[in-house]
Order: structure tokens, then sequence, then C-alpha cells
């Protein structure tokens, strides 16, 4: 691994951040899957007790959570395909830039469709 | 501060084999990571779907809802998979990441010892909770309770 002794050979742009962004989505799906299986488990303990857990879930606070949640997730399983893409097709390496724009259309109109939908039953309209 | 010397080979040196061959764990690691992905797309996507956009959202998650869809060996199943194979692909991705950070070897056996046990203990506990769930728990409020429950 480069570090700060050995010099590093990241230039930034598309493969870089994509990289960067793909990392810290998988670590934050993942300490949010520890605390999700907990939740979930109340449903063993009571139907009060589960309920007034997973309330929270339905606060302003999580609610934007939720956005986050929602991002993180679309983000790293669209660029999970695309690094799938990127290994196993035979010019996948040649298209890597085009399909990291590709990964950001495809997110910005999932969440366009998600977030009004998300927001009106948060406000409950 | 001296300037850092570059040590790492010229980008254009020719790429060469390890002589590894066949397959061995970290080959079997990265296999893993992209299959689990695939089917992960799914799943996910699917949980999403069924619990964040359909009918009200999180607002229509509660003891009931979630008695209404385990009643169902299908979404049981989902579960199950999404539990395992999630906390798998998460865990083996996590070990990547403190392998690249955690520099001294100390730190490294205990981070990966902690991520371990949360990665075990969870599945076992998420797995029990499917396998164990009662819809209709006694002493429970009726009205909390799923419609299966009465008579
Ligand atoms: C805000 C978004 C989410 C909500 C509201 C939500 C809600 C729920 C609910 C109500 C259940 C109970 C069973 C069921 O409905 O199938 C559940 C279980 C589960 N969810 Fe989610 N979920 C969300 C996001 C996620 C994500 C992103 C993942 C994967 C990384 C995930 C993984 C799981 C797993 C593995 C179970 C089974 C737990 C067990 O075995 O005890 N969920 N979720
Ligand atoms: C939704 C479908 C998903 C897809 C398509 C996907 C795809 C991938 C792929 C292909 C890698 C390997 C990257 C590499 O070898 O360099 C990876 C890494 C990773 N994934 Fe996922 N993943 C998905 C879901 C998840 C979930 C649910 C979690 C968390 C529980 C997660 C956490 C991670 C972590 C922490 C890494 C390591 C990142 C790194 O080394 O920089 N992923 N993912």
């Amino acid at each position: 691994m480069a570090s700060a002794q050995s010099g590093t050979l990241y230039r930034g742009r598309e493969g870089m951040w994509s990289w960067v962004a793909h990392r810290i989505s998988g670590m934050l799906i993942f300490l949010f899957l520890l605390v999700h299986v907990l939740d979930t488990a109340l449903v063993r303990v009571s139907p009060e007790a589960y309920n007034e857990v997973i309330g929270h879930y339905k606060t302003i606070v999580f609610g934007l959570g939720e956005i986050g949640l929602v991002g993180a997730v679309l983000f790293h399983a669209l660029n999970g395909l695309r690094l799938i893409l990127v290994d196993f097709w035979s010019k996948g390496t040649q298209h890597q830039r085009g399909m990291f724009w590709g990964v950001v259309i495809v997110w910005v109109v999932l969440m366009a469709g998600f977030l009004p939908r998300h927001l009106i039953h948060m406000f409950g309209a | 501060m001296s300037t850092p010397i570059t040590s790492i080979p010229d980008p254009s040196t020719r790429y060469r084999r390890t002589g590894l061959r066949g397959p061995n764990m970290e080959m079997l690691s990265w296999m893993f990571m992209r299959a689990s992905g695939l089917l992960l797309v799914i799943l996910i996507f699917g949980h999403l779907f069924v619990n964040l956009w359909l009918g009200e959202g999180v607002k229509g998650i509660d003891f009931g809802f979630v008695a209404g869809k385990w009643a169902n060996p299908f979404w049981q199943v989902w579960d199950l998979l999404m539990l395992w194979l999630g906390l798998i692909h998460g865990g083996n991705g996590v070990r990547t990441i403190i392998n690249d950070y955690a520099r001294s070897n100390r730190l490294r056996l205990v981070l990966k010892g902690l991520l371990y046990f949360a990665v075990v203990v969870t599945i076992v506990l998420g797995t029990l909770v499917i396998f164990t769930f009662d819809p209709c728990p006694v002493g429970a409020d009726p009205s909390l309770l799923p419609s299966l429950c009465e008579g």
C-alpha cells in the first residue's frame, strides 16, 4: 500500500475518487447493518420494544439518515457493478471513466425518484 | 523535512506474475466479493423497494409488518441470504480496509479480532431471530399483533 513514506501513484480524478467513495460507503453500510440486525432482533423481545425503537426510524432526523443510507447503498451497488465490468469485460478498463459518469447519472435518477416519495412518507402528506 | 523518496515502480513497468497459480484464499476472496455483490444488488434493492418504497414506506413498519413478511418462507430465505452475504461481504471488505491502514501487527490483530467477533455474533443473532420468530407472543397487546393471531 502506498503511504506518505513511499509516495503514491494516485492522481485524483474519477478513478481515485470512485475508490474513495466506494470504500467510505461500504464501511458506512457495514456499520449500519450491525445496528440494523440488532434493532430487528427486538422482535424477539416484544412487539412493544420493536415498535418503540422502530418508531425512531420515522422521525425527521432518521428520515434524513435514511436518505444518506439509500444514497450510499445505491452508489456502492452501482459502482460495484462498474468494478465488476472493469474486471471482467474485455473493454472494461478503456471505459472505466465513462462508466463512472454512467454510475453518477443512474444514481441521480434513482435518488430523484426516491427522494420525493420518501419525503412524502416522512411528512405524511 | 526532506522530500519523500518515491520507491514505487514506474507505472510503465510490465506486470510480473507472482507464480501463484490456481485457487488460493485471496483469489477466492476477490471472486466472492464480486459474486456476492451481484446477488446483493438484487437482495438489497428488493428489500429497500418493499420496505421503503411500497405502501407508506418506513411509516408502515411495525411488529405486524415484520410478522406478515416472515409468515412467508420466501422472505425468510431472502433475509437470511441478505444477512449472510451482506455481513460476509462487508466483513471481508472491512478486513481489506484494516489491512491497508493498521500498520502495527498488534493493532491489526486486535481490529480483525473485533471484526470477526462482531460478524459472527451478528450472523448468529440474525439467523436465530429469523428462525425463532413468534408472530403471536403470549401476553402481548393484541392490537399490535398481525391478524393471523386471532382465534
Ligand atoms: C432505511 C432502510 C431500511 C429499512 C427501513 C429496513 C427495514 C427492515 C425491516 C422492517 C426488517 C424486518 C424483516 C423484513 O422486513 O424483511 C429488516 C430486516 C433486515 N434488513 Fe433491513 N431495512 C433497511 C435497510 C437495509 C439495508 C441497507 C440492508 C443491507 C445492508 C438491510 C438488511 C437487512 C437484513 C439482513 C435483515 C434481516 C435481519 C435478521 O435476520 O434479523 N436492511 N429490515
Ligand atoms: C449492493 C450490492 C453490492 C455490490 C455490487 C458490491 C460490490 C463490491 C465490490 C465489487 C467490492 C470489491 C472492491 C475491490 O475488490 O476492490 C466491494 C467492496 C466492499 N464492499 Fe461491497 N458491494 C455491495 C454491497 C455491500 C454491502 C451491503 C456492504 C456492507 C455491509 C459492502 C461493503 C463493502 C466494503 C467495506 C468493501 C471494501 C472496500 C474497499 O476495499 O475499499 N458492500 N463491494
